[in-house]
This record gives structure tokens, sequence and C-alpha cells, in this order.
């Protein structure tokens, strides 16, 4: 397996931060710790030989049983260095919370709201966390493993 | 043409009367002149734009002229997947329009929610709103839509006096 | 500013636009803030169309999502389709069958010339064209034939599968196929003469929803929307998927970002998109067009039902669902509305973890109120027309 620049410098410019790299069919990947989430995103943005300046996709995944039960997965794309890279964080239940990376790239603003909105992850200084998908009321986070699929809340109309 | 089912001429008065019952007569105008409300949510759209289009036509059915002002329209087709988030909206738009009005579920998630059976999606509009005419079909071609409103056509023909609405009957928007 | 226009007071007013309204095509709300005409402020709800995707396709098995992709973009079901097979084909780390490969190249450019058609009609329909909008459902009607053709559905196809697709092409495609873009271009060119050079329309089209390149990156724009913006980033060029890198087209790039430019970009691309499908019809070889991969398939119906081993197999596939070894892959397609990603979590069994979808109008959407911010009411309608944002996809 090839290294890959991205992770190589990624790990030694974090030697504390950086949990484990791999890369699978060709997907470098990149665990982190949540702590320094911002200066990790911040310098994959910032360092000229990476270039990230995509926000691609945010999104987590629900380990249930599993603990640190969430992963905050973020899919970043450098346009100059035709690079992709998936950085992952993990979020323990007990402290459901993670930095917003908002300050860095203004597209991540959604993203994180619907992160919050369907896995109930904190983004620690988002300026509008809100429902985005689902509406005020909601009780729950649907995308949780643990919701069952067809408990309905409605607003109006009978349970059915 | 429904012309014949809902008029005839009197000979001896040289064709020159028309008679007919007004009940019959009110029908027969009704049916020819849908004002459509789309109320287009989801995929179904495209199939109904393709209704609408030069090749299907609607205005051959005389529901050609979508109005997007709910108190102009008189047939509400419910295009697409309703949620939870749309319902209250739904039946909001449904109150405002004026008496006489239909309901067509268009496509099989309004008809019955489809296959989204999740915590999102709402089982079919009937559980919110009366619905006259269902077109399942995900999405139905547009044939089929053409066969629901001639359906609905035939509905209105033979509608009642003594059923005609009479006042506001508003559906509750609470549970 | 002249005195008269500074002392004139004018109380904020807000309205509501939507969720049912006219010109949102995929239901969303806006809750505009006004000054007189002038949007001070611009607040977009979405969700209306909220149909939990990921909570159906983590509740059935890997095949069972393929049905849900048809109706993320509902415009360009076969992209999201092809998009969504890729990925899983990346999970398993396998490839289809060259010929397979051209099928989904033609069906992909396909649907995009459906996506921008679409796109284009129901825009110049809400600016006050009609007439567009009947050519260009009829351009797209003609091409719904040929797709029904194929895999018997006109919107929601459901057509690839894993390791290939249901049919081979049918008798005579690429006959039909240039028959239809005959009258295509000709439509076309109608709606060309009618929109491009047309005042009205470029009036209130140009210098609208503007959003320079870079802002457009920090937003996560791509697609024709990012092309517009001056940036020439398109996936089948970057890292090109299926045989995109054997095609010859190019890809058209705006220059101010603003809406005339989308829809410029659009155009354009409607043309590139055809040859792309002529080169692939041109040239699509002969041979299979499914792997021959058990793991990845459902057995032939033939064999299910002569040959006891197939039939256990069948029943097995079908009631688990294929396996995919565990890991985690994004892969990503040129969707109609820019990059269409798939990020896929497998523990190795029947039912994916997670099948998040990168929903390419989602970030568009997102910057509804920077673009609108200090523009008149009017002109949002053109630039949540050209913004194309699809409640399937934007709301999953």
């Amino acid at each position: 397996m090839s290294t890959n620049v991205t992770l190589d410098k990624l790990s030694r410019q974090f030697p504390r931060s950086v949990v484990e790299t791999h890369t699978h069919r060709g997907d470098a990947t990149a665990i982190v710790r949540k702590d320094e989430i911002l200066a990790i995103c911040r310098f994959l943005r910032d360092d000229p030989e990476l270039a990230y300046d995509f926000m691609m996709d945010l999104t987590a995944v629900d380990y249930l049983g599993k603990e640190p039960r969430f992963e905050v997965v973020y899919h970043l794309y450098s346009l100059s260095k035709n690079q992709r890279v998936r950085i992952k964080a993990r979020v323990p239940e007990a402290d459901c919370t993670i930095d917003s990376i908002v300050s860095i790239w203004v597209a991540a603003d959604w993203f994180e709201r619907e992160v919050f909105d369907l896995y109930g992850i904190i983004f620690n200084g988002h300026p509008n966390l809100k429902r985005l998908l689902l509406y005020e009321g909601f009780e729950g986070h649907p995308l949780r493993k643990d919701y069952p699929l067809k408990k309905r809340q409605p607003l109006i109309g009978p349970l059915n | 043409m429904g012309i014949t089912t809902a008029f005839s001429t009197e000979e001896p008065l040289g064709g020159s009367v028309v008679l007919t019952k007004l009940e019959a007569a009110i029908n027969w105008s009704r049916k020819y002149s849908f004002f459509l409300y789309p109320f287009a949510t989801a995929c179904c759209a495209m199939e109904f734009m393709a209704v609408g289009g030069p090749r299907y036509d609607l205005d051959r059915f005389g529901a050609a002229l979508p109005r997007f002002s709910p108190r102009q329209a008189d047939l509400l087709m419910v295009v697409g997947t309703i949620t939870h988030k749309q319902a209250p909206i739904l039946v909001k738009v449904y109150n405002q329009m004026t008496e006489p009005k239909w309901v067509m579920a268009f496509g099989v998630c309004a008809v019955s929610g489809g296959f989204y059976d999740n915590y999102a999606t709402v089982q079919g509009i009937d559980t919110l709103i009366p619905v006259d005419v269902y077109i399942p079909g995900c999405p139905p071609r547009p044939e089929m839509v053409l066969d629901g409103l001639m359906k609905l056509q035939e509905k209105v023909t033979k509608e009642k006096w003594s059923d005609w609405p009479r006042g506001p009957a508003p559906v509750k928007m609470k549970c | 500013m002249t005195d008269s226009a500074k002392n004139l007071h004018t109380e904020q007013m807000v309205i509501n636009m939507g969720p049912s309204h006219p010109v949102t095509h995929g239901t969303v709300k806006f809750t505009v803030t006004l000054d007189g005409e002038t949007i001070d402020d611009l607040k977009v709800d979405i969700g209306y169309l909220h149909r939990g995707f990921e909570k159906m396709c983590e509740n059935g098995t890997w095949e069972q999502v393929m049905p849900y992709t048809d109706r993320l973009n509902y415009v360009s079901p076969l992209i999201n389709n092809v998009g969504y097979a890729l990925a899983v084909e990346k999970l398993f780390g396998v490839q289809a069958p060259e010929r397979c490969q051209y099928i989904r190249v033609i069906i992909s450019e396909m649907a995009r010339i459906c996506d921008h058609f679409t796109n284009i009609a129901a825009g110049a329909m809400e600016v006050g064209a009609m007439t567009v909008f009947l050519y260009f459902v009829e351009a797209r009607d003609l091409l719904w034939d040929l797709l029904e053709e194929l895999c018997g559905a006109r919107v929601t196809a459901n057509y690839v599968r894993f390791g290939g697709v249901k049919n081979d092409l049918p008798e005579g495609f690429g006959a039909k196929t240039a028959q239809a873009f005959e009258t295509c271009r000709k439509l076309w060119v109608d709606v060309d003469k009618l929109l491009t050079k047309n005042r009205i329309f470029i009036d209130r089209m140009r210098d609208v929803g503007t959003m320079p390149a870079q802002e457009a990156i920090a937003h996560g724009f791509t697609g024709p929307c990012l092309r517009a913006s001056g940036v020439p980033y398109d996936v089948r060029k970057a890292q090109p998927y299926l045989v995109y890198d054997q095609m010859d087209f190019e890809v058209p790039v705006g220059e101010t970002g603003d809406n005339f430019d989308r829809y410029l970009v659009r155009m354009e691309e409607i043309n590139q998109s055809m040859r792309i499908v002529e080169q692939a019809l041109a040239r699509i070889p002969r041979g299979p067009i499914n792997l021959d991969m058990p793991a990845l398939r459902w057995q032939s119906k033939d064999d299910t039902y002569n040959r006891i081993e197939a039939l256990i197999f069948h029943f097995k596939t079908v009631t688990e669902g294929v396996k995919p070894p565990a890991g985690e892959i994004y892969s990503a397609v040129e969707g109609a509305n820019g990059e269409l990603g798939f990020y896929l979590v497998s523990d190795g069994s029947g039912k994916p973890v997670k099948c998040r979808v990168r929903p390419p109008c989602f970030p568009l959407t997102a910057a509804m109120p920077r673009m609108m911010r200090g523009r008149l009411i009017a002109d949002i309608v053109p630039t949540f027309d050209m913004i194309n944002m699809i409640g399937g996809e934007c709301d999953r």
C-alpha cells in the first residue's frame, strides 16, 4: 500500500491526536481525537501542500454497542491536488459533543445541523444549531440505531 | 360527450330550447372546468409536468389551468409524498379551498405512503383529508392520471344536489 | 442614495414564501425579511420531503436500497442508480464489464440531459416563458421514451444492478437515439433562440444570485453551479469513473457565477452529454453486461427454477441480501447537480450500517441566504430555479 502524503503529514503534525490511519480501497482515512478537530481541519485546509478547500460531506455513524458510540465523518477534497481524505472523530455517548468547523468551511453549517437533528451530536460553537430536516417538537434522533423505524410523532393526524 | 347526457333538446320547440335538470347542468359544467392546485412535493411532480406538457395535455379535459392560490382552485392534486412536517400545510391548503372541491391522491405515496413506511411519512393522505380519487403508481404514468381524472369527472356527474356541501366544513387540525 | 430615499423609512416586513408556493418545486420555506422589496435576511427551512432515506436503507438489504436511490434526485434517477452501484462495487472491489460500463455512461448522460431539460424548462416557465416549458418537456419525453424501452419505467428506473445492469440495450436503440437527438437538437436550438438573447430573460438572470469562485468553493458548490463560477471541477474529468476517460467532451465553465451563466453552462452540458452518448453508442463493445460473480447477483430465473443449488442460493441472497466485505468507502459520481457521493459502511452483513448520500443541492440550497441578501424578492425565483433544489435529494 502506497503511503499517502496527507496521512503522513497529518500524523507528523498531530502525533498525539491522530489515533489511526488506513487506506481501504484507495480511500485515505485518518481517525483523530475529537478535541483537536478544529486544529486538524484548519491545518488540512491551510497547508499549501494539502489545500483541502472543499468540505464535501459531513455525517455521522452510530455504532450502537461499541464504545465510543458515534463517529463524525468528514470527507474533504482538494481541488488543486485532486485528493480526497476522510477524517473520522469518535464521539462517546456520554459526551456527545464535538467542535463545529463552520468557522473553517461555511459549507459545514447545514451538514452539522443535519447531524445534530438526526443523531443528536452537539456541535460546540455552531452559530445556529437547530433542527433542519425534522420539526420542533420531534423527540429523539431518528437515525440513532435505537430509534424504532416506525415510531411516528405526527404534528397532526392519527398515529398510523 | 357529456352534453348529450346532461341536456336534451325539445323537438316541438324547434330545438331552440334546452331542458335539463339544474343539478345535471351544474355538474356538467363543473366537470369540464377543474381548476387544479398542484400540491407537488416529490417525484410525481415530474410526471405531473409530463401530464401538463404537450404530449398528454390536460387541457383536453378542461383541467389545464393550475391555480396557485387555493382560493381559486377546486381540485387539489396531492402530487407526491406527504411527510409529517408537511401534513399541517396540506390540511391548511385544503381548508382554504372553497367548496365545491375535490382531492386527487397522485402517486402511491399520497395514496398509502408507498414504500416509505417510517417515522417521517404520513401513511396516505386520507388519514388527513377526504380523498375522491386515488391514482396508484410510483409515479403513475400520464395515461393513468388522465384515467383518474376521467373517473373523477364521472364521479362529479353523479353528485346529487342534496349532497352538495352547504357552508364550510373544515378538517380539524388537531387529532 | 438620494436624501428622499434615505429618509424613506420602511418598516421591515417578514414574509413566508412557501412551503406550498408555485415556484418552490421542491417544497421549501423561505422566511424573508423585507425592507421594501429588498431582502434583508432570508431563512431557508427544508425537510418537508424528509422521507427517512437512510433509515430505510439501514433496515433493508443492500439491493433494496436501489429503488430508494431512484427517488433521491428524481429528475435524473439513473445517475443515482449508477452512483450507488459503483459505490457497492467499490466496497466489493470489483468492476463491471466493459459493455456494462458503456451502458452506464449512456444512461447517466441521458439522465443528465433530462435533468437539464427539466431544470431549464421549469426555470424559464417560472420567469414567464411558457413556450420553453412545452418544448423541453417534449424533448424530455422523447428521451424518456428511450429509457422506457430500455428499462420499463419513465421516471424511477431501478435499472442498474451490482456488477451490471438489468438488461441489455434493446434492438435498434442506437438508431432511435439518433432520431430522438435530432429532434432534441432542434428543440434545443429553438429554446436557445427564445432565451439566450431574450432581453427579459437576461434581465431576470444576469447578475442575479452571483457567487464568486472562492465563495462557491467554501460553500461546497459542485456541478453546474460551481462551473458557472469559473471552476472547472467535474468528477468525470477530475477522477474519471466508468469509461469517461475515453470520451471526448468539454466541461463548460462560466465567468461570473450568476444565474445566466448557470443557464448557459447547463445548455452547453446538454450538447456535451449528447456527444458522449453518441460516442459511447458508436464504440460500445460486445460482451457480457453482468459480472459473473454469484456473490454479487441474484441467480438467473432460468437457473432458479431448474437447479436446486441455484434455488437455494437464490433464496439465501434474497432473504439475506448480498454481503459486501466489512469496510467503508466513499464513491463519487458527477450527478446532474454536482458531486453525488455515496458513503457506505458495511459490517459484512446483508444490511448497510450506513448508507449516506452526499446531496449536491444541499449546500447549494444552504447558500441561498448568502446569494439573496440585498437583492430583490423577485430574484429569489430565478436563483432558486437555477440552483435546482430537488426535494428528494436535499431532504432525503
